[in-house]
């Protein structure tokens, strides 16, 4: 039975200490659609996605991905969805076919389709040529290309993109949004997705969500929200609805590292 | 439990050092030092206390020290995996945290138990005679042990800290102490008793004496003793390490 609503938060928190990053937030994503998750730095988008990706538990409030809990169902939430981190979770060290094979295991696919599953989706990214080079010697939009390759090797229902596009080039933008179109018309894969281009959403998505201040404030298509702020365009409605004020992030420690880590591989 | 699962975790770190020249080297180079330098500076000062050849006493603790300080870096990089990498791929698949704790325990602990192997080949070349050869394989079966022991002990540090800032700490507070109070350097018989009463606390001095016996024919407390501290807490560890690991929040 192929349920209407893909994904469905009620009244989802997540409290650290004395601090609410996601407060009391509900929304549903149809199956098929192409959701844009939008919002400033330290709105709340990675923690909710950590909750929806079985990473973090909900302080309170309740999720279902594919008609399972998240927190009971962990495994068939886990099978359900690919994902895409905002940082590289690639091990640099493996070459991209080893990368894949390490996943095709974690996701129990037979050893007899393995092979031919990680051919059809790395010549999906155009990266079957390069299958055997180490994946440190490839390039930021190589890593992309290879991340998504594997994200989707386990034929998910939902793919989770947090801010897959973050400093590429605009060819390599360009050519993400393909395959993901791609993907969400031919296999009808629900695409969840978060991103600091406006034009990125508002050219890709069927719906947007606004969260900041782990409250969501307005969810509708482009056209609404830039009608009902009276803008023309995605950027200005954005800015509109969530103000001038640019957002303070307290740095933490994955922060530093994230620092430190740029200044070393770049 | 899911073989393939554990295998592939297994594969991984192996690969990871294999390939990793720079790693291996370095990693080589600090006990091969600490072999030479003090191995022969020591050696006529050894001798003349009557305890003996030092550079033969010394191995078996240059061998442990190796093996410590890989073990618990292996257990560590869980720090750096967790933020960039691989584990949070691995945390999101349909696997359990007890599977992955077990691959990566396993993995590095072998990635460290051939490091161990290494620096004993560079001393046998350097003239290390091992007392016989068919106590080599229980040498390598202490070596091992000491691996998962602190292979354990780093995952289940690693779970409970933050980022790298505190890595620092523990080379100074934990790893040091550990290693320097173990016997891995001198006798551990006629020390004060304060010393006394630390060094039987540290666990690595009961890996270095089951090494040392088993390839010197040196002994302190004595085999049965060394097996059963070394099972006894190796177990006790990866049952704290593998529940912090659960419990440890991305």
């Amino acid at each position: 039975m192929e349920e209407k609503f893909i994904i469905q938060v009620e009244n989802l928190t997540k409290k650290f200490k004395d601090f609410t990053a996601v407060n009391d937030i509900s929304f549903k994503v149809k199956t098929g659609e192409i959701f844009a998750f939008l919002g400033p730095n330290g709105a709340g988008k990675t923690t909710t996605i950590k909750m929806l990706t079985t990473l973090l538990n909900p302080t309170s409030g309740n999720i279902q991905i594919n008609g399972f809990n998240s927190v009971v169902k962990q495994d068939d939430v886990r099978r359900s969805f690919g994902i895409v981190f905002q940082d590289p979770s690639l091990d640099d060290e493996l070459t991209a076919y080893e990368n894949m094979e390490y996943h095709s295991v974690l996701y129990k696919i037979p050893k007899d389709t393995r092979k031919k599953r990680i051919e059809e989706m790395l010549k999906f990214v155009e990266l079957w040529d390069r299958k055997n080079e180490l994946v440190k010697n490839f390039s930021g939009g190589m890593k992309r290309r290879l991340e998504i390759a594997r994200g989707l090797l386990h034929h998910p229902k939902i793919f989770f993109l947090d801010e897959p596009t973050l400093g590429l080039d605009p060819q390599t933008r360009n050519h993400i949004w393909e395959y993901i179109q791609k993907l969400n018309k031919e296999e009808g894969t629900t695409i969840f997705f978060t991103t600091h281009y406006m034009e990125e959403a508002d050219k890709v998505s069927n719906i947007i969500a606004i969260i900041d201040g782990g409250k969501i404030i307005t969810q509708g298509t482009a056209k609404e929200l830039k009608a009902m702020t009276k803008t023309a365009s995605l950027e200005d409605a954005f800015i509109s609805l969530t103000g001038k004020q640019i957002r303070e992030e307290e740095v933490s420690g994955a922060d530093r590292m994230r620092m430190r880590r740029r200044m070393f591989n770049r | 439990m899911d073989a393939n699962v554990i295998f592939i975790l297994w594969k991984r770190q192996l690969k990871r050092y294999l390939r990793s020249k720079s790693r291996m080297i370095g990693s080589i180079a600090q006990p091969l030092l600490f072999l030479l330098a003090l191995g022969f500076g020591f050696s006529s000062v050894f001798q003349q206390a009557g305890q003996g050849n030092y550079f033969q006493f010394l191995t078996p603790g240059i061998i442990s020290m190796a093996i410590l300080f890989t073990a618990i870096f292996t257990g560590i990089e869980i720090i750096w995996d967790r933020q960039f990498g691989f584990l949070k791929e691995t945390l999101v698949a349909p696997v359990s945290r007890l599977e992955i704790m077990i691959g990566r325990t396993l993995g590095g602990a072998t990635v460290a138990s051939l490091q161990g192997i290494i620096v004993m080949i560079i001393a046998l070349l350097v003239g290390f005679v091992p007392q016989s050869l068919i106590m080599i394989p229980v040498a390598f079966a202490f070596m091992f042990l000491v691996a998962l022991l602190f292979a354990a002990i780093g995952t289940a540090i690693a779970s409970r800290l933050e980022d790298m800032q505190g890595f620092q700490l523990i080379m100074n507070f934990i790893v040091m102490p550990l290693f320097f109070l173990s016997g891995a350097l001198f006798p551990l018989a006629g020390l004060p008793q304060a010393v006394d009463i630390i060094s039987k606390a540290d666990l690595l001095s009961y890996g270095v004496d089951g090494i040392r016996s088993a390839l010197t024919g040196i002994s302190y407390f004595g085999f049965a003793v060394d097996f059963a501290v070394l099972g006894v807490f190796t177990t006790v560890c990866l049952g704290i390490g593998s529940y912090l690991f659960s419990k440890m929040q991305i």
